[in-house]
């Protein structure tokens, strides 16, 4: 009991006031909620770190507590050299992914030799009322530096009321050595809720790479 | 006093460290503000259209944040292919005629698969022009239809600079098309920009809007 004091009060200041020491992560983990405070608007809700993976699939956390959600990729490297980086979604919690979309896309590419520029629209890469999984990058190279990163918003997917939009955006180091900035919107096409969104490449695994989901604080 | 003391020694180290027994979420009520916890984003304020004409941000846009973020929720007019559009007030929202130049261009599909395009769209920027920039054109009033998507305003304080925007919308447009529209530009004035209003070009709008500051 003396040594715990004379410690705490090494934690103190003459003011009474508790030091940095006195608090740490673990003084802190039985805190789940400031009541009165925000520690922020952007709430991680999950992560999710491929390996190897055929596909990564979200099928908790996409609900009506969000009005936007935001999916951020961290150097998604494929398996296999020149795949395309997709998704699709799901109103069965997962069960299947199949979702009627259109969308559009657009790219804008460079050349790491500055041969080639260009800013284009890109129909192999859009949906037209297609149950298919989307490509939101394409050509991602496999080399051992190669990959590729960006986000995608999801605006209310929990609406019974209005389509589900979205919008995309990744740089990526293609497979042929160019740098390449994919634009990509769109909506899911139905008025049920969306409540999963899967990830994968048209081809082989997704070797390596992050995934993380946020939610966007309403109120 | 005494048990007082014994039960808090015992959520204490013995190096004067406080253990989590000794901090619940009750303890922490009295704090309003985690200063160097946040995320870097707060939301300011939201506001939701119900048939409204308009709706516009007239606090919360101030120095306090160098960019704002704008976030638009399933914008729905109740008239069919109307444009959104938005205009800023140096006078608190008394007038939204803050002289503007901007680029706009879009990237469209349409459901049937038949046509895309992607390009510049001299009809909807602006030149020196006090007018109302279009975010979005041609909304559909269908049922399920509506648009959603973000505006940033760069330091809208500023008495130096002129005022920067960027805006990236995804809708469904009346005749069953998905359309992505991008608008960039700036309010050509020193003067500090300090509310903003948003509207269809003709009818009313459901929709919600959020306000959000960045550090």
């Amino acid at each position: 009991m003396g040594s715990i004091t004379r410690s705490l009060a090494n934690n103190i200041t003459t003011s009474g006031v508790i030091l940095p020491a006195g608090i740490t992560n673990a003084s802190v983990s039985a805190v789940t909620s400031f009541a009165n405070a925000s520690a922020g608007t952007l709430v991680l809700l999950s992560t999710q770190t491929a390996s190897a993976s055929a596909t990564i699939s979200f099928t908790t956390g996409l609900d009506s507590t969000y009005d936007e959600y935001i999916f951020k990729f961290i150097n998604i490297h494929p398996a296999t050299d020149a795949a395309r980086w997709t998704f699709q979604g799901s109103t069965d919690g997962g069960s299947n992914y199949g979702i009627t979309m259109t969308t559009t896309a657009f790219a804008a590419v460079h050349l790491e030799d500055d041969t080639v520029t260009s800013l284009a629209y890109n129909t192999a890469q859009d949906l037209a009322q297609s149950t298919s999984f989307k490509q939101l990058v394409r050509e991602v190279g496999n080399a051992n530096d190669e990959s590729s990163s960006g986000t995608l918003q999801l605006f209310n997917p929990a609406s019974t009321t209005y389509v589900k939009h979205f919008i995309s955006r990744f740089s990526d180091c293609q497979e042929n050595n160019a740098a390449r900035d994919d634009f990509t919107a769109g909506y899911f096409n139905t008025t049920s809720a969306i409540n999963a969104v899967q990830f994968k490449f048209d081809t082989g695994n997704i070797d390596d790479g992050i995934i993380k989901l946020y939610g966007v604080k309403k109120s | 006093m005494g048990a007082i003391a014994r039960n808090a020694a015992n959520n204490i180290t013995t190096a004067g460290v406080f253990t989590s027994g000794a901090i619940t979420n009750s303890s922490v009520t009295g704090i309003t503000v985690l200063a160097n916890a946040s995320d870097g984003i707060t939301l300011i304020s939201s506001q939701t259209a119900s048939n409204s004409a308009s709706l516009s941000f007239t606090s919360g846009l101030d120095s306090t944040y160098k960019a704002y973020k704008f976030v638009f929720v399933n914008i729905a007019p109740r008239t069919d292919a109307v444009k959104f559009t938005f205009n800023l007030s140096t006078d608190a929202g008394s007038n939204y005629n803050v002289t503007k130049t901007s680029t706009f261009f879009a990237v469209e599909h349409t459901e049937s698969g038949a046509s895309s395009a992607l390009g510049y769209d001299s009809g909807q920027d602006l030149a020196q022009s006090t007018a109302f920039q279009v975010l979005a054109y041609e909304l559909g009033n269908g049922a399920d239809e509506s648009s959603s998507g973000s505006l940033q305003l760069f330091n809208p304080s500023s008495t130096t600079y002129v005022k920067h925007w960027i805006s990236s919308i995804s809708g469904l447009q009346y005749t069953n098309v998905s359309y992505n529209w991008f608008t960039a530009g700036y309010g050509n004035t020193t003067s500090a920009v300090n509310a903003i209003s948003f509207q269809m070009t003709s009818g009313n709008f459901d929709g919600t809007i959020y306000l959000y500051g960045i550090k």
